[in-house]
């Protein structure tokens, strides 16, 4: 019998609910919402006409239509777009952080205390839209890096806001992106000054918790010239039943000779067996390039129900480099339209693309990469390499690589693979004592490597066992 | 140690094996020889656990059970290894990595405790050294790019590093140079004991130079045909299959 069509699939480990009174808004979206929602967070004026004229925007935009996404679109006046935790009182240490919210960190096996201690990871934790706790911070201020909650920073460095906020992903960008820039409410902000090296990973967790609520996270890194730091930023939310929005927006801001890593995991809830429930996950990640920078995006993609997701790289400097590294793995019913754009504008610049895609259950994934190289871009280079790994028949990896080039010099290659998984790999595996459950793992953890290599050493094991997860019983 | 009773066995409605008996005692070593397509693979297979097949009659005894239906991963914890003739290749795994969690899964199996890594490595550099293998391979995934005999030597490494009561070596010299064989020869026989036993699956009395049998089988249509001593694989090489074939139709 073939043993890859025996399809099951293990429950979602992370479904539970942490009962934290929240302060919501009324449900449903008009310029009193974002009001509301400005007023909330202490905004300056600014900033709400800011909000006000994205909102406008996106009245005037239609929700784009994908070839091979199928989703029931969200009912826009149907969310509650702000909902806080009731914090007890300021924070200052995490013997402080209400017990139930640590609890719910336990389950998710992030100890926040034995990654302090461990890996000297400072966590600044988003629950359902307010930073709880920012660890470290103090620290890393001794230093002149800025590592906060995206609405403290409106308050307390406007300027540094003003200059960048929607300067790579403008307001009307795209239909997400005009709604996060209306309501966003919450989201990190960073800022490493000239010539700093940032020297912890900055880290930041990511989870929906309220039932019903979309969640509009907008994140800001600017690493001024010559400056490094390595972003760490990881999703997981709790099993529910109606389908879940995320539209979140991303902005790396990379000046002459700087570098920024931006690592993520995704693990939200990808629906059950049937495909109901799970999360969209609709997100918008765009960085740029000034002279000799460097912005790597790496990602390791399990869950949400639909995922559309293009973390993006803007060369606009000479000598400027841009690299994509990405695992996306769908299962059941999950629906990936992934990849990234590589915009060459300046000379001499470079891009490197990996995208591993991974199929099981009935679930279709498709990477999606745009490639530009503009006129000015003497030299320029991109690879990119694209497998798909299916595992049984009922499922579907579409690769659609787009490819602009505006000048002679420049070298394009792009390479594109799909493999199963063998009945004779996975024998092997058995024979030598390895059960099939643990050889899918390996396999699969093997295909994965160039892009796992990546990703900081902590995040890496927990990257490993995510795909173990997601991947449970999807081979029998 | 093996106890193989009148076994049939068919792929896809294609009977391959059919009534086999065999008897495997510690100590001692097997060889099966037999022309091409006579289903000495099948029967490795079959021993091992591979679900394509199909037992349409017939009995496998290991270690003194029944492991008919036993998971190739059970039998392999009991101390079963087949020596691939054509080794399978896993991108970007390791064969440090591979090696580390089949022998942890196998001692999970037996119920015992994961190898420290330091006696891990420490046996893997001993094993190495008998082998004459370069350190590199440690780290380059596993069969891939390997070439012909780097992949036979590989699997005796991994059998050395699992030490099995009974190794199957299916076609292990074929593809080995004249000093491979010979280093890998050394290696299997330096394993030997009274204790676990050897079949070897060949084509060649070359390999039967240095792993010395106590038995000989020809293997043909999925029957053992005859059985000898060495001297039969002499008789073998000098004389060819056909007057065992016309033997057997008689
Ligand atoms: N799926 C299949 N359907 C039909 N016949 C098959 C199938 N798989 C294997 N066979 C046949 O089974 C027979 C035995 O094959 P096997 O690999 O066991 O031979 P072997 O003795 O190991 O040969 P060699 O010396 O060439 O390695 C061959 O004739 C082969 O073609
Ligand atoms: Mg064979």
């Amino acid at each position: 019998m073939d043993i890859l069509e025996k399809v099951t699939n293990s429950d979602y480990k992370y479904g539970f609910y942490t009962n934290i009174e929240s302060d919501k808004a009324p449900v449903g979206l008009n310029e009193d919402i974002i009001r509301f929602i400005s007023a909330k967070k202490e905004e300056p004026e600014w900033m709400l006409e800011w909000r006000l004229d994205a909102f406008r925007n996106w009245l005037k935009m239609t929700e784009p239509e994908w070839a091979h996404v199928k989703y029931t679109k969200p009912n826009y006046q149907d969310i509650c777009y702000y909902s806080a935790p009731k914090p007890k009182k300021t924070i200052d240490s995490l013997d402080e952080v209400d017990p139930e919210l640590l609890k719910t960190f336990e389950k998710l096996g992030i100890s926040i205390d034995e990654q302090k201690r461990l890996s000297g990871v400072a966590v600044d934790i988003v629950v359902d839209s307010v930073s709880v706790k920012t660890t470290f911070r103090e620290k890393l201020a001794e230093m002149g890096i800025i590592f906060c909650s995206i609405s403290d920073a409106v308050r307390e460095y406007p300027e540094l806001v003003k200059k960048y906020l929607g300067t790579v992903v403008p307001k009307s960008d795209n239909f997400f992106a005009a709604l996060n820039s209306a309501v966003f409410t919450d989201g990190s902000f960073c800022y490493i000054p000239k010539g700093v090296r940032c020297p912890m990973e900055l880290s930041t967790y990511f989870r929906i918790n309220e039932s019903g609520t979309g969640q509009f996270e907008r994140t800001l890194v600017i690493a001024d010239e010559g400056s490094y730091v390595s972003y760490l930023e990881g999703c997981t939310a709790p099993m529910r039943d109606e389908n879940q929005l995320h539209a979140a927006v991303v902005e790396l801001v990379a000046l002459d000779n700087a570098e920024i890593k931006y690592s993520t995991v995704q693990n939200w809830y990808p629906g059950d067996k049937e495909g109901k429930g799970g999360v969209f996950n609709f997100v918008t990640k765009r960085g740029i390039c000034e002279r000799n920078a460097k912005i790597s995006w790496t990602q390791v993609e399990t869950g949400s129900a639909v995922t559309w997701k293009y973390p993006s790289c803007i060369l606009k400097g000479d000598n400027s480099i841009g690299e994509f590294y990405s695992v996306a793995v769908t299962n059941n019913y999950q629906q990936a339209d992934t990849g990234t754009k590589m915009i060459h504008l300046g000379r001499n610049t470079k891009s490197t693309i990996i995208s591993k895609g991974i199929c099981a259950g009935k679930s279709e994934g498709s990477y999606r990469g745009l490639v530009k190289i503009g006129p000015r871009a003497q030299n320029a280079r991109n690879f990119s390499q694209c497998d798909s790994l299916l595992m049984g028949d009922a499922c579907g990896s579409h690769t659609f690589p787009y490819i602009e080039i505006k000048n002679k010099t420049a070298k394009v290659e792009h390479e594109a693979t799909t493999s199963k998984i063998g009945e004779d790999q996975l024998f092997y595996c058995n024979q030598r004592g390895i059960p099939t459950e643990e050889a899918i793992a390996l396999i699969v953890n093997g295909y994965c490597k160039d892009v796992l290599n990546q990703l900081p050493m902590e995040f890496a094991v927990e990257a490993q066992k995510l795909l173990e997860v997601s991947l449970e019983g999807s081979v029998g | 140690m093996l106890k193989i009773k009148n076994l049939h066995a068919s792929i896809d409605g294609n009977d391959i094996l059919r009534g086999i008996n065999l008897e495997v005692k510690p100590g001692e070593v097997h060889a099966i020889m037999g022309p091409n397509g006579s289903g000495k693979s099948t029967l490795s297979a079959v021993i091992a656990g591979r679900e394509d097949y199909e037992i349409t009659e017939g009995s496998i005894e290991f270690a003194g059970e029944d492991i008919m239906e036993l998971s190739p991963e059970e039998r392999s914890h009991m101390g079963l290894f087949l020596s691939f003739q054509y080794p399978v290749e896993i991108p970007g795994v390791s064969v440090t990595n591979f090696l580390k969690t089949a022998i942890n899964e196998s001692r999970k199996g037996r119920g015992q405790e994961p190898m420290p890594a330091k006696d891990m490595l420490k046996k893997m550099r001993e094993v190495m050294a008998v082998l004459e293998m370069d350190k590199s391979f440690m780290s380059r995934s596993i069969n891939e790019g390997f070439s012909g005999g780097e992949k036979k030597r590989n699997e005796i490494f991994q059998m050395a590093m699992l030490e099995p009561k009974l190794a199957i070596l299916d076609e292990t010299d074929s593809g080995l140079d004249i000093d491979a064989l010979r280093i890998v020869s050394n290696g299997v026989n330096k394993l030997r004991s009274e204790k676990n036993a050897f079949i070897v699956i060949t084509h060649y009395q070359r390999l039967l130079d240095y792993i010395v049998p106590d038995f000989v089988h020809v293997l043909h249509k999925g029957k053992i045909i005859k059985s000898g001593g060495k001297e039969l694989a002499l008789e073998l090489e000098s004389k060819g299959y056909d007057w065992l074939k016309q033997e057997a139709t008689v």
